[in-house]
C-alpha cells in the first residue's frame, strides 16, 4: 500500500546569536509527500509562531514516522483548519483506516471532493486514534459491529490484469452477484 | 432472489485482481464500505478493496481479527482447502492452472489420450446402434 502523504517529525531552531546562545528547539509532526516539502512546511508554520526564517534557522533532524500497527483497524479523528472561498473554518472528521497516513490521505481527498479545498489550504491541527465508544460520526460507528454482515450487491467482472482490458465487448455486462 | 454470499467475518474470498491474484483469503474485519482487512496463512494481514474480491460459499467460524495461529487452526478445522478443491469452482481453477502449465510433450500425451477416449466412446456407440437396429 503506497501512501501519497508521509508523516515526518521535523526538528529545528533559530541559529544561535550573541544575545541568544541556546535558542529554543521546536519539533513538529507534519504530513507531506516528501522530505523537502516537509522541511518547507516546517518553516512555514514556525514563521507564524516565532520570529525565525529558514535563512536564520537550522534544521536539526527530520525523520519519517511509520505506523506502529499497520495490520489493525483504527478510528482516526482529525481536527483541521481549512480555507474556503469565504473564510477560515475548523472541522473535525473521522476515518476508519489501518494507518494514520491512510486516514490523512482519505481526509485530503474528501476535503477536495466535498468542499473543493486544495491541499495547501488545509492545516491539520491534531490527529488522534479514537476508541470506538467515543466516535462521533454515524458513518464510522456503523462499522463498529463484531457481527457485521452485508452483501455485495453488484458484481462487476474485471479482467484480472490491465493488459487484458478491451475497449469493446461483445455483450453487455451481467452485474448479478 | 435474496443474497446468499455475504461479506462477514470469516467469509472466504478469492482475490481476482492484483498482486495476490488467485489466492484464497479470509475476511477478518471490515474497514469501511469498500475495504476489508484480509488474511491468509501465507501473507501478512492487509487491507484489500471489495472490488478485488469474489466471495465464495465457504465461511469459517472466527472472532474479529484472530492471530495467525488461531486463523490457521480455524482453517484446518473447517477443512477449507479440501472443500474448495472439491467444489466445482475450485476444480475448474485447478484444471485451468494445469492446462496453462503444460509443455509440448504433455499436450502430445493429451492428444493421444483424447483420441483413445474418442475411439472407445465410438466403439460403445456402434455397439448400442447395432443392438437397437438388430
Amino acid at each position: 500500500m503506497s501512501y501519497k502523504y508521509h508523516q515526518f517529525q521535523v526538528v529545528g531552531r533559530g541559529l544561535p546569536t550573541e544575545t541568544d546562545e541556546q535558542p529554543k528547539i521546536y519539533r513538529m509532526k507534519l504530513w507531506a509527500t516528501n522530505e523537502v516539502r516537509a522541511k518547507s512546511k516546517f518553516w512555514y508554520y514556525l514563521r507564524k509562531l516565532k520570529k525565525v526564517k529558514k535563512s536564520n534557522g537550522q534544521m536539526l533532524a527530520i525523520n519519517e514516522i511509520f505506523e506502529k500497527n499497520p495490520t489493525t483497524i483504527k478510528n482516526y479523528g482529525i481536527w483541521l483548519r481549512y480555507q474556503s472561498r469565504t473564510g477560515y473554518h475548523n472541522m473535525y472528521k473521522e476515518y476508519r483506516d489501518t494507518t494514520l497516513n491512510g486516514g490523512i490521505e482519505q481526509m485530503y481527498t474528501e476535503m477536495a471532493s466535498r468542499h473543493r479545498v486544495r491541499h495547501h489550504c488545509i492545516q491539520v491541527i491534531k490527529t488522534a486514534t479514537i476508541p470506538a465508544k467515543l466516535c462521533k460520526r454515524e458513518s464510522t460507528k456503523q462499522f463498529h459491529n463484531s457481527k457485521i454482515k452485508f452483501p455485495l450487491v453488484f458484481k462487476k467482472v474485471r479482467p484480472p490484469t490491465r493488459k487484458l482490458k478491451t475497449t469493446y465487448k461483445a455483450s453487455r455486462p451481467n452485474l448479478f452477484v | 432472489m435474496p443474497f446468499k454470499r455475504y461479506v462477514e467475518i470469516g467469509r472466504i474470498a478469492l482475490v481476482n485482481y492484483g498482486k495476490d491474484y488467485g489466492k484464497l483469503v479470509v475476511i477478518v474485519d471490515v474497514i469501511d464500505q469498500n475495504r476489508a482487512l484480509v488474511d491468509a496463512p501465507d501473507m501478512v494481514r492487509g487491507q484489500i478493496n471489495f472490488k478485488r474480491l469474489t466471495l465464495t460459499d465457504i465461511k469459517i467460524d472466527i472472532k474479529r481479527v484472530p492471530n495467525k495461529k488461531t486463523l490457521i487452526a480455524a482453517l484446518e478445522a473447517a477443512d477449507v482447502k479440501n472443500k474448495w478443491e472439491s467444489s466445482s469452482w475450485g476444480r475448474k481453477l485447478i484444471v485451468q492452472k494445469k492446462r496453462a502449465s503444460l509443455n509440448d510433450f504433455d499436450r502430445f500425451k493429451i492428444m493421444l489420450a483424447k483420441i483413445k477416449k474418442a475411439g472407445v466412446v465410438r466403439q460403445e456407440l456402434a455397439k448400442l446402434k447395432k443392438e437397437t437396429t438388430a
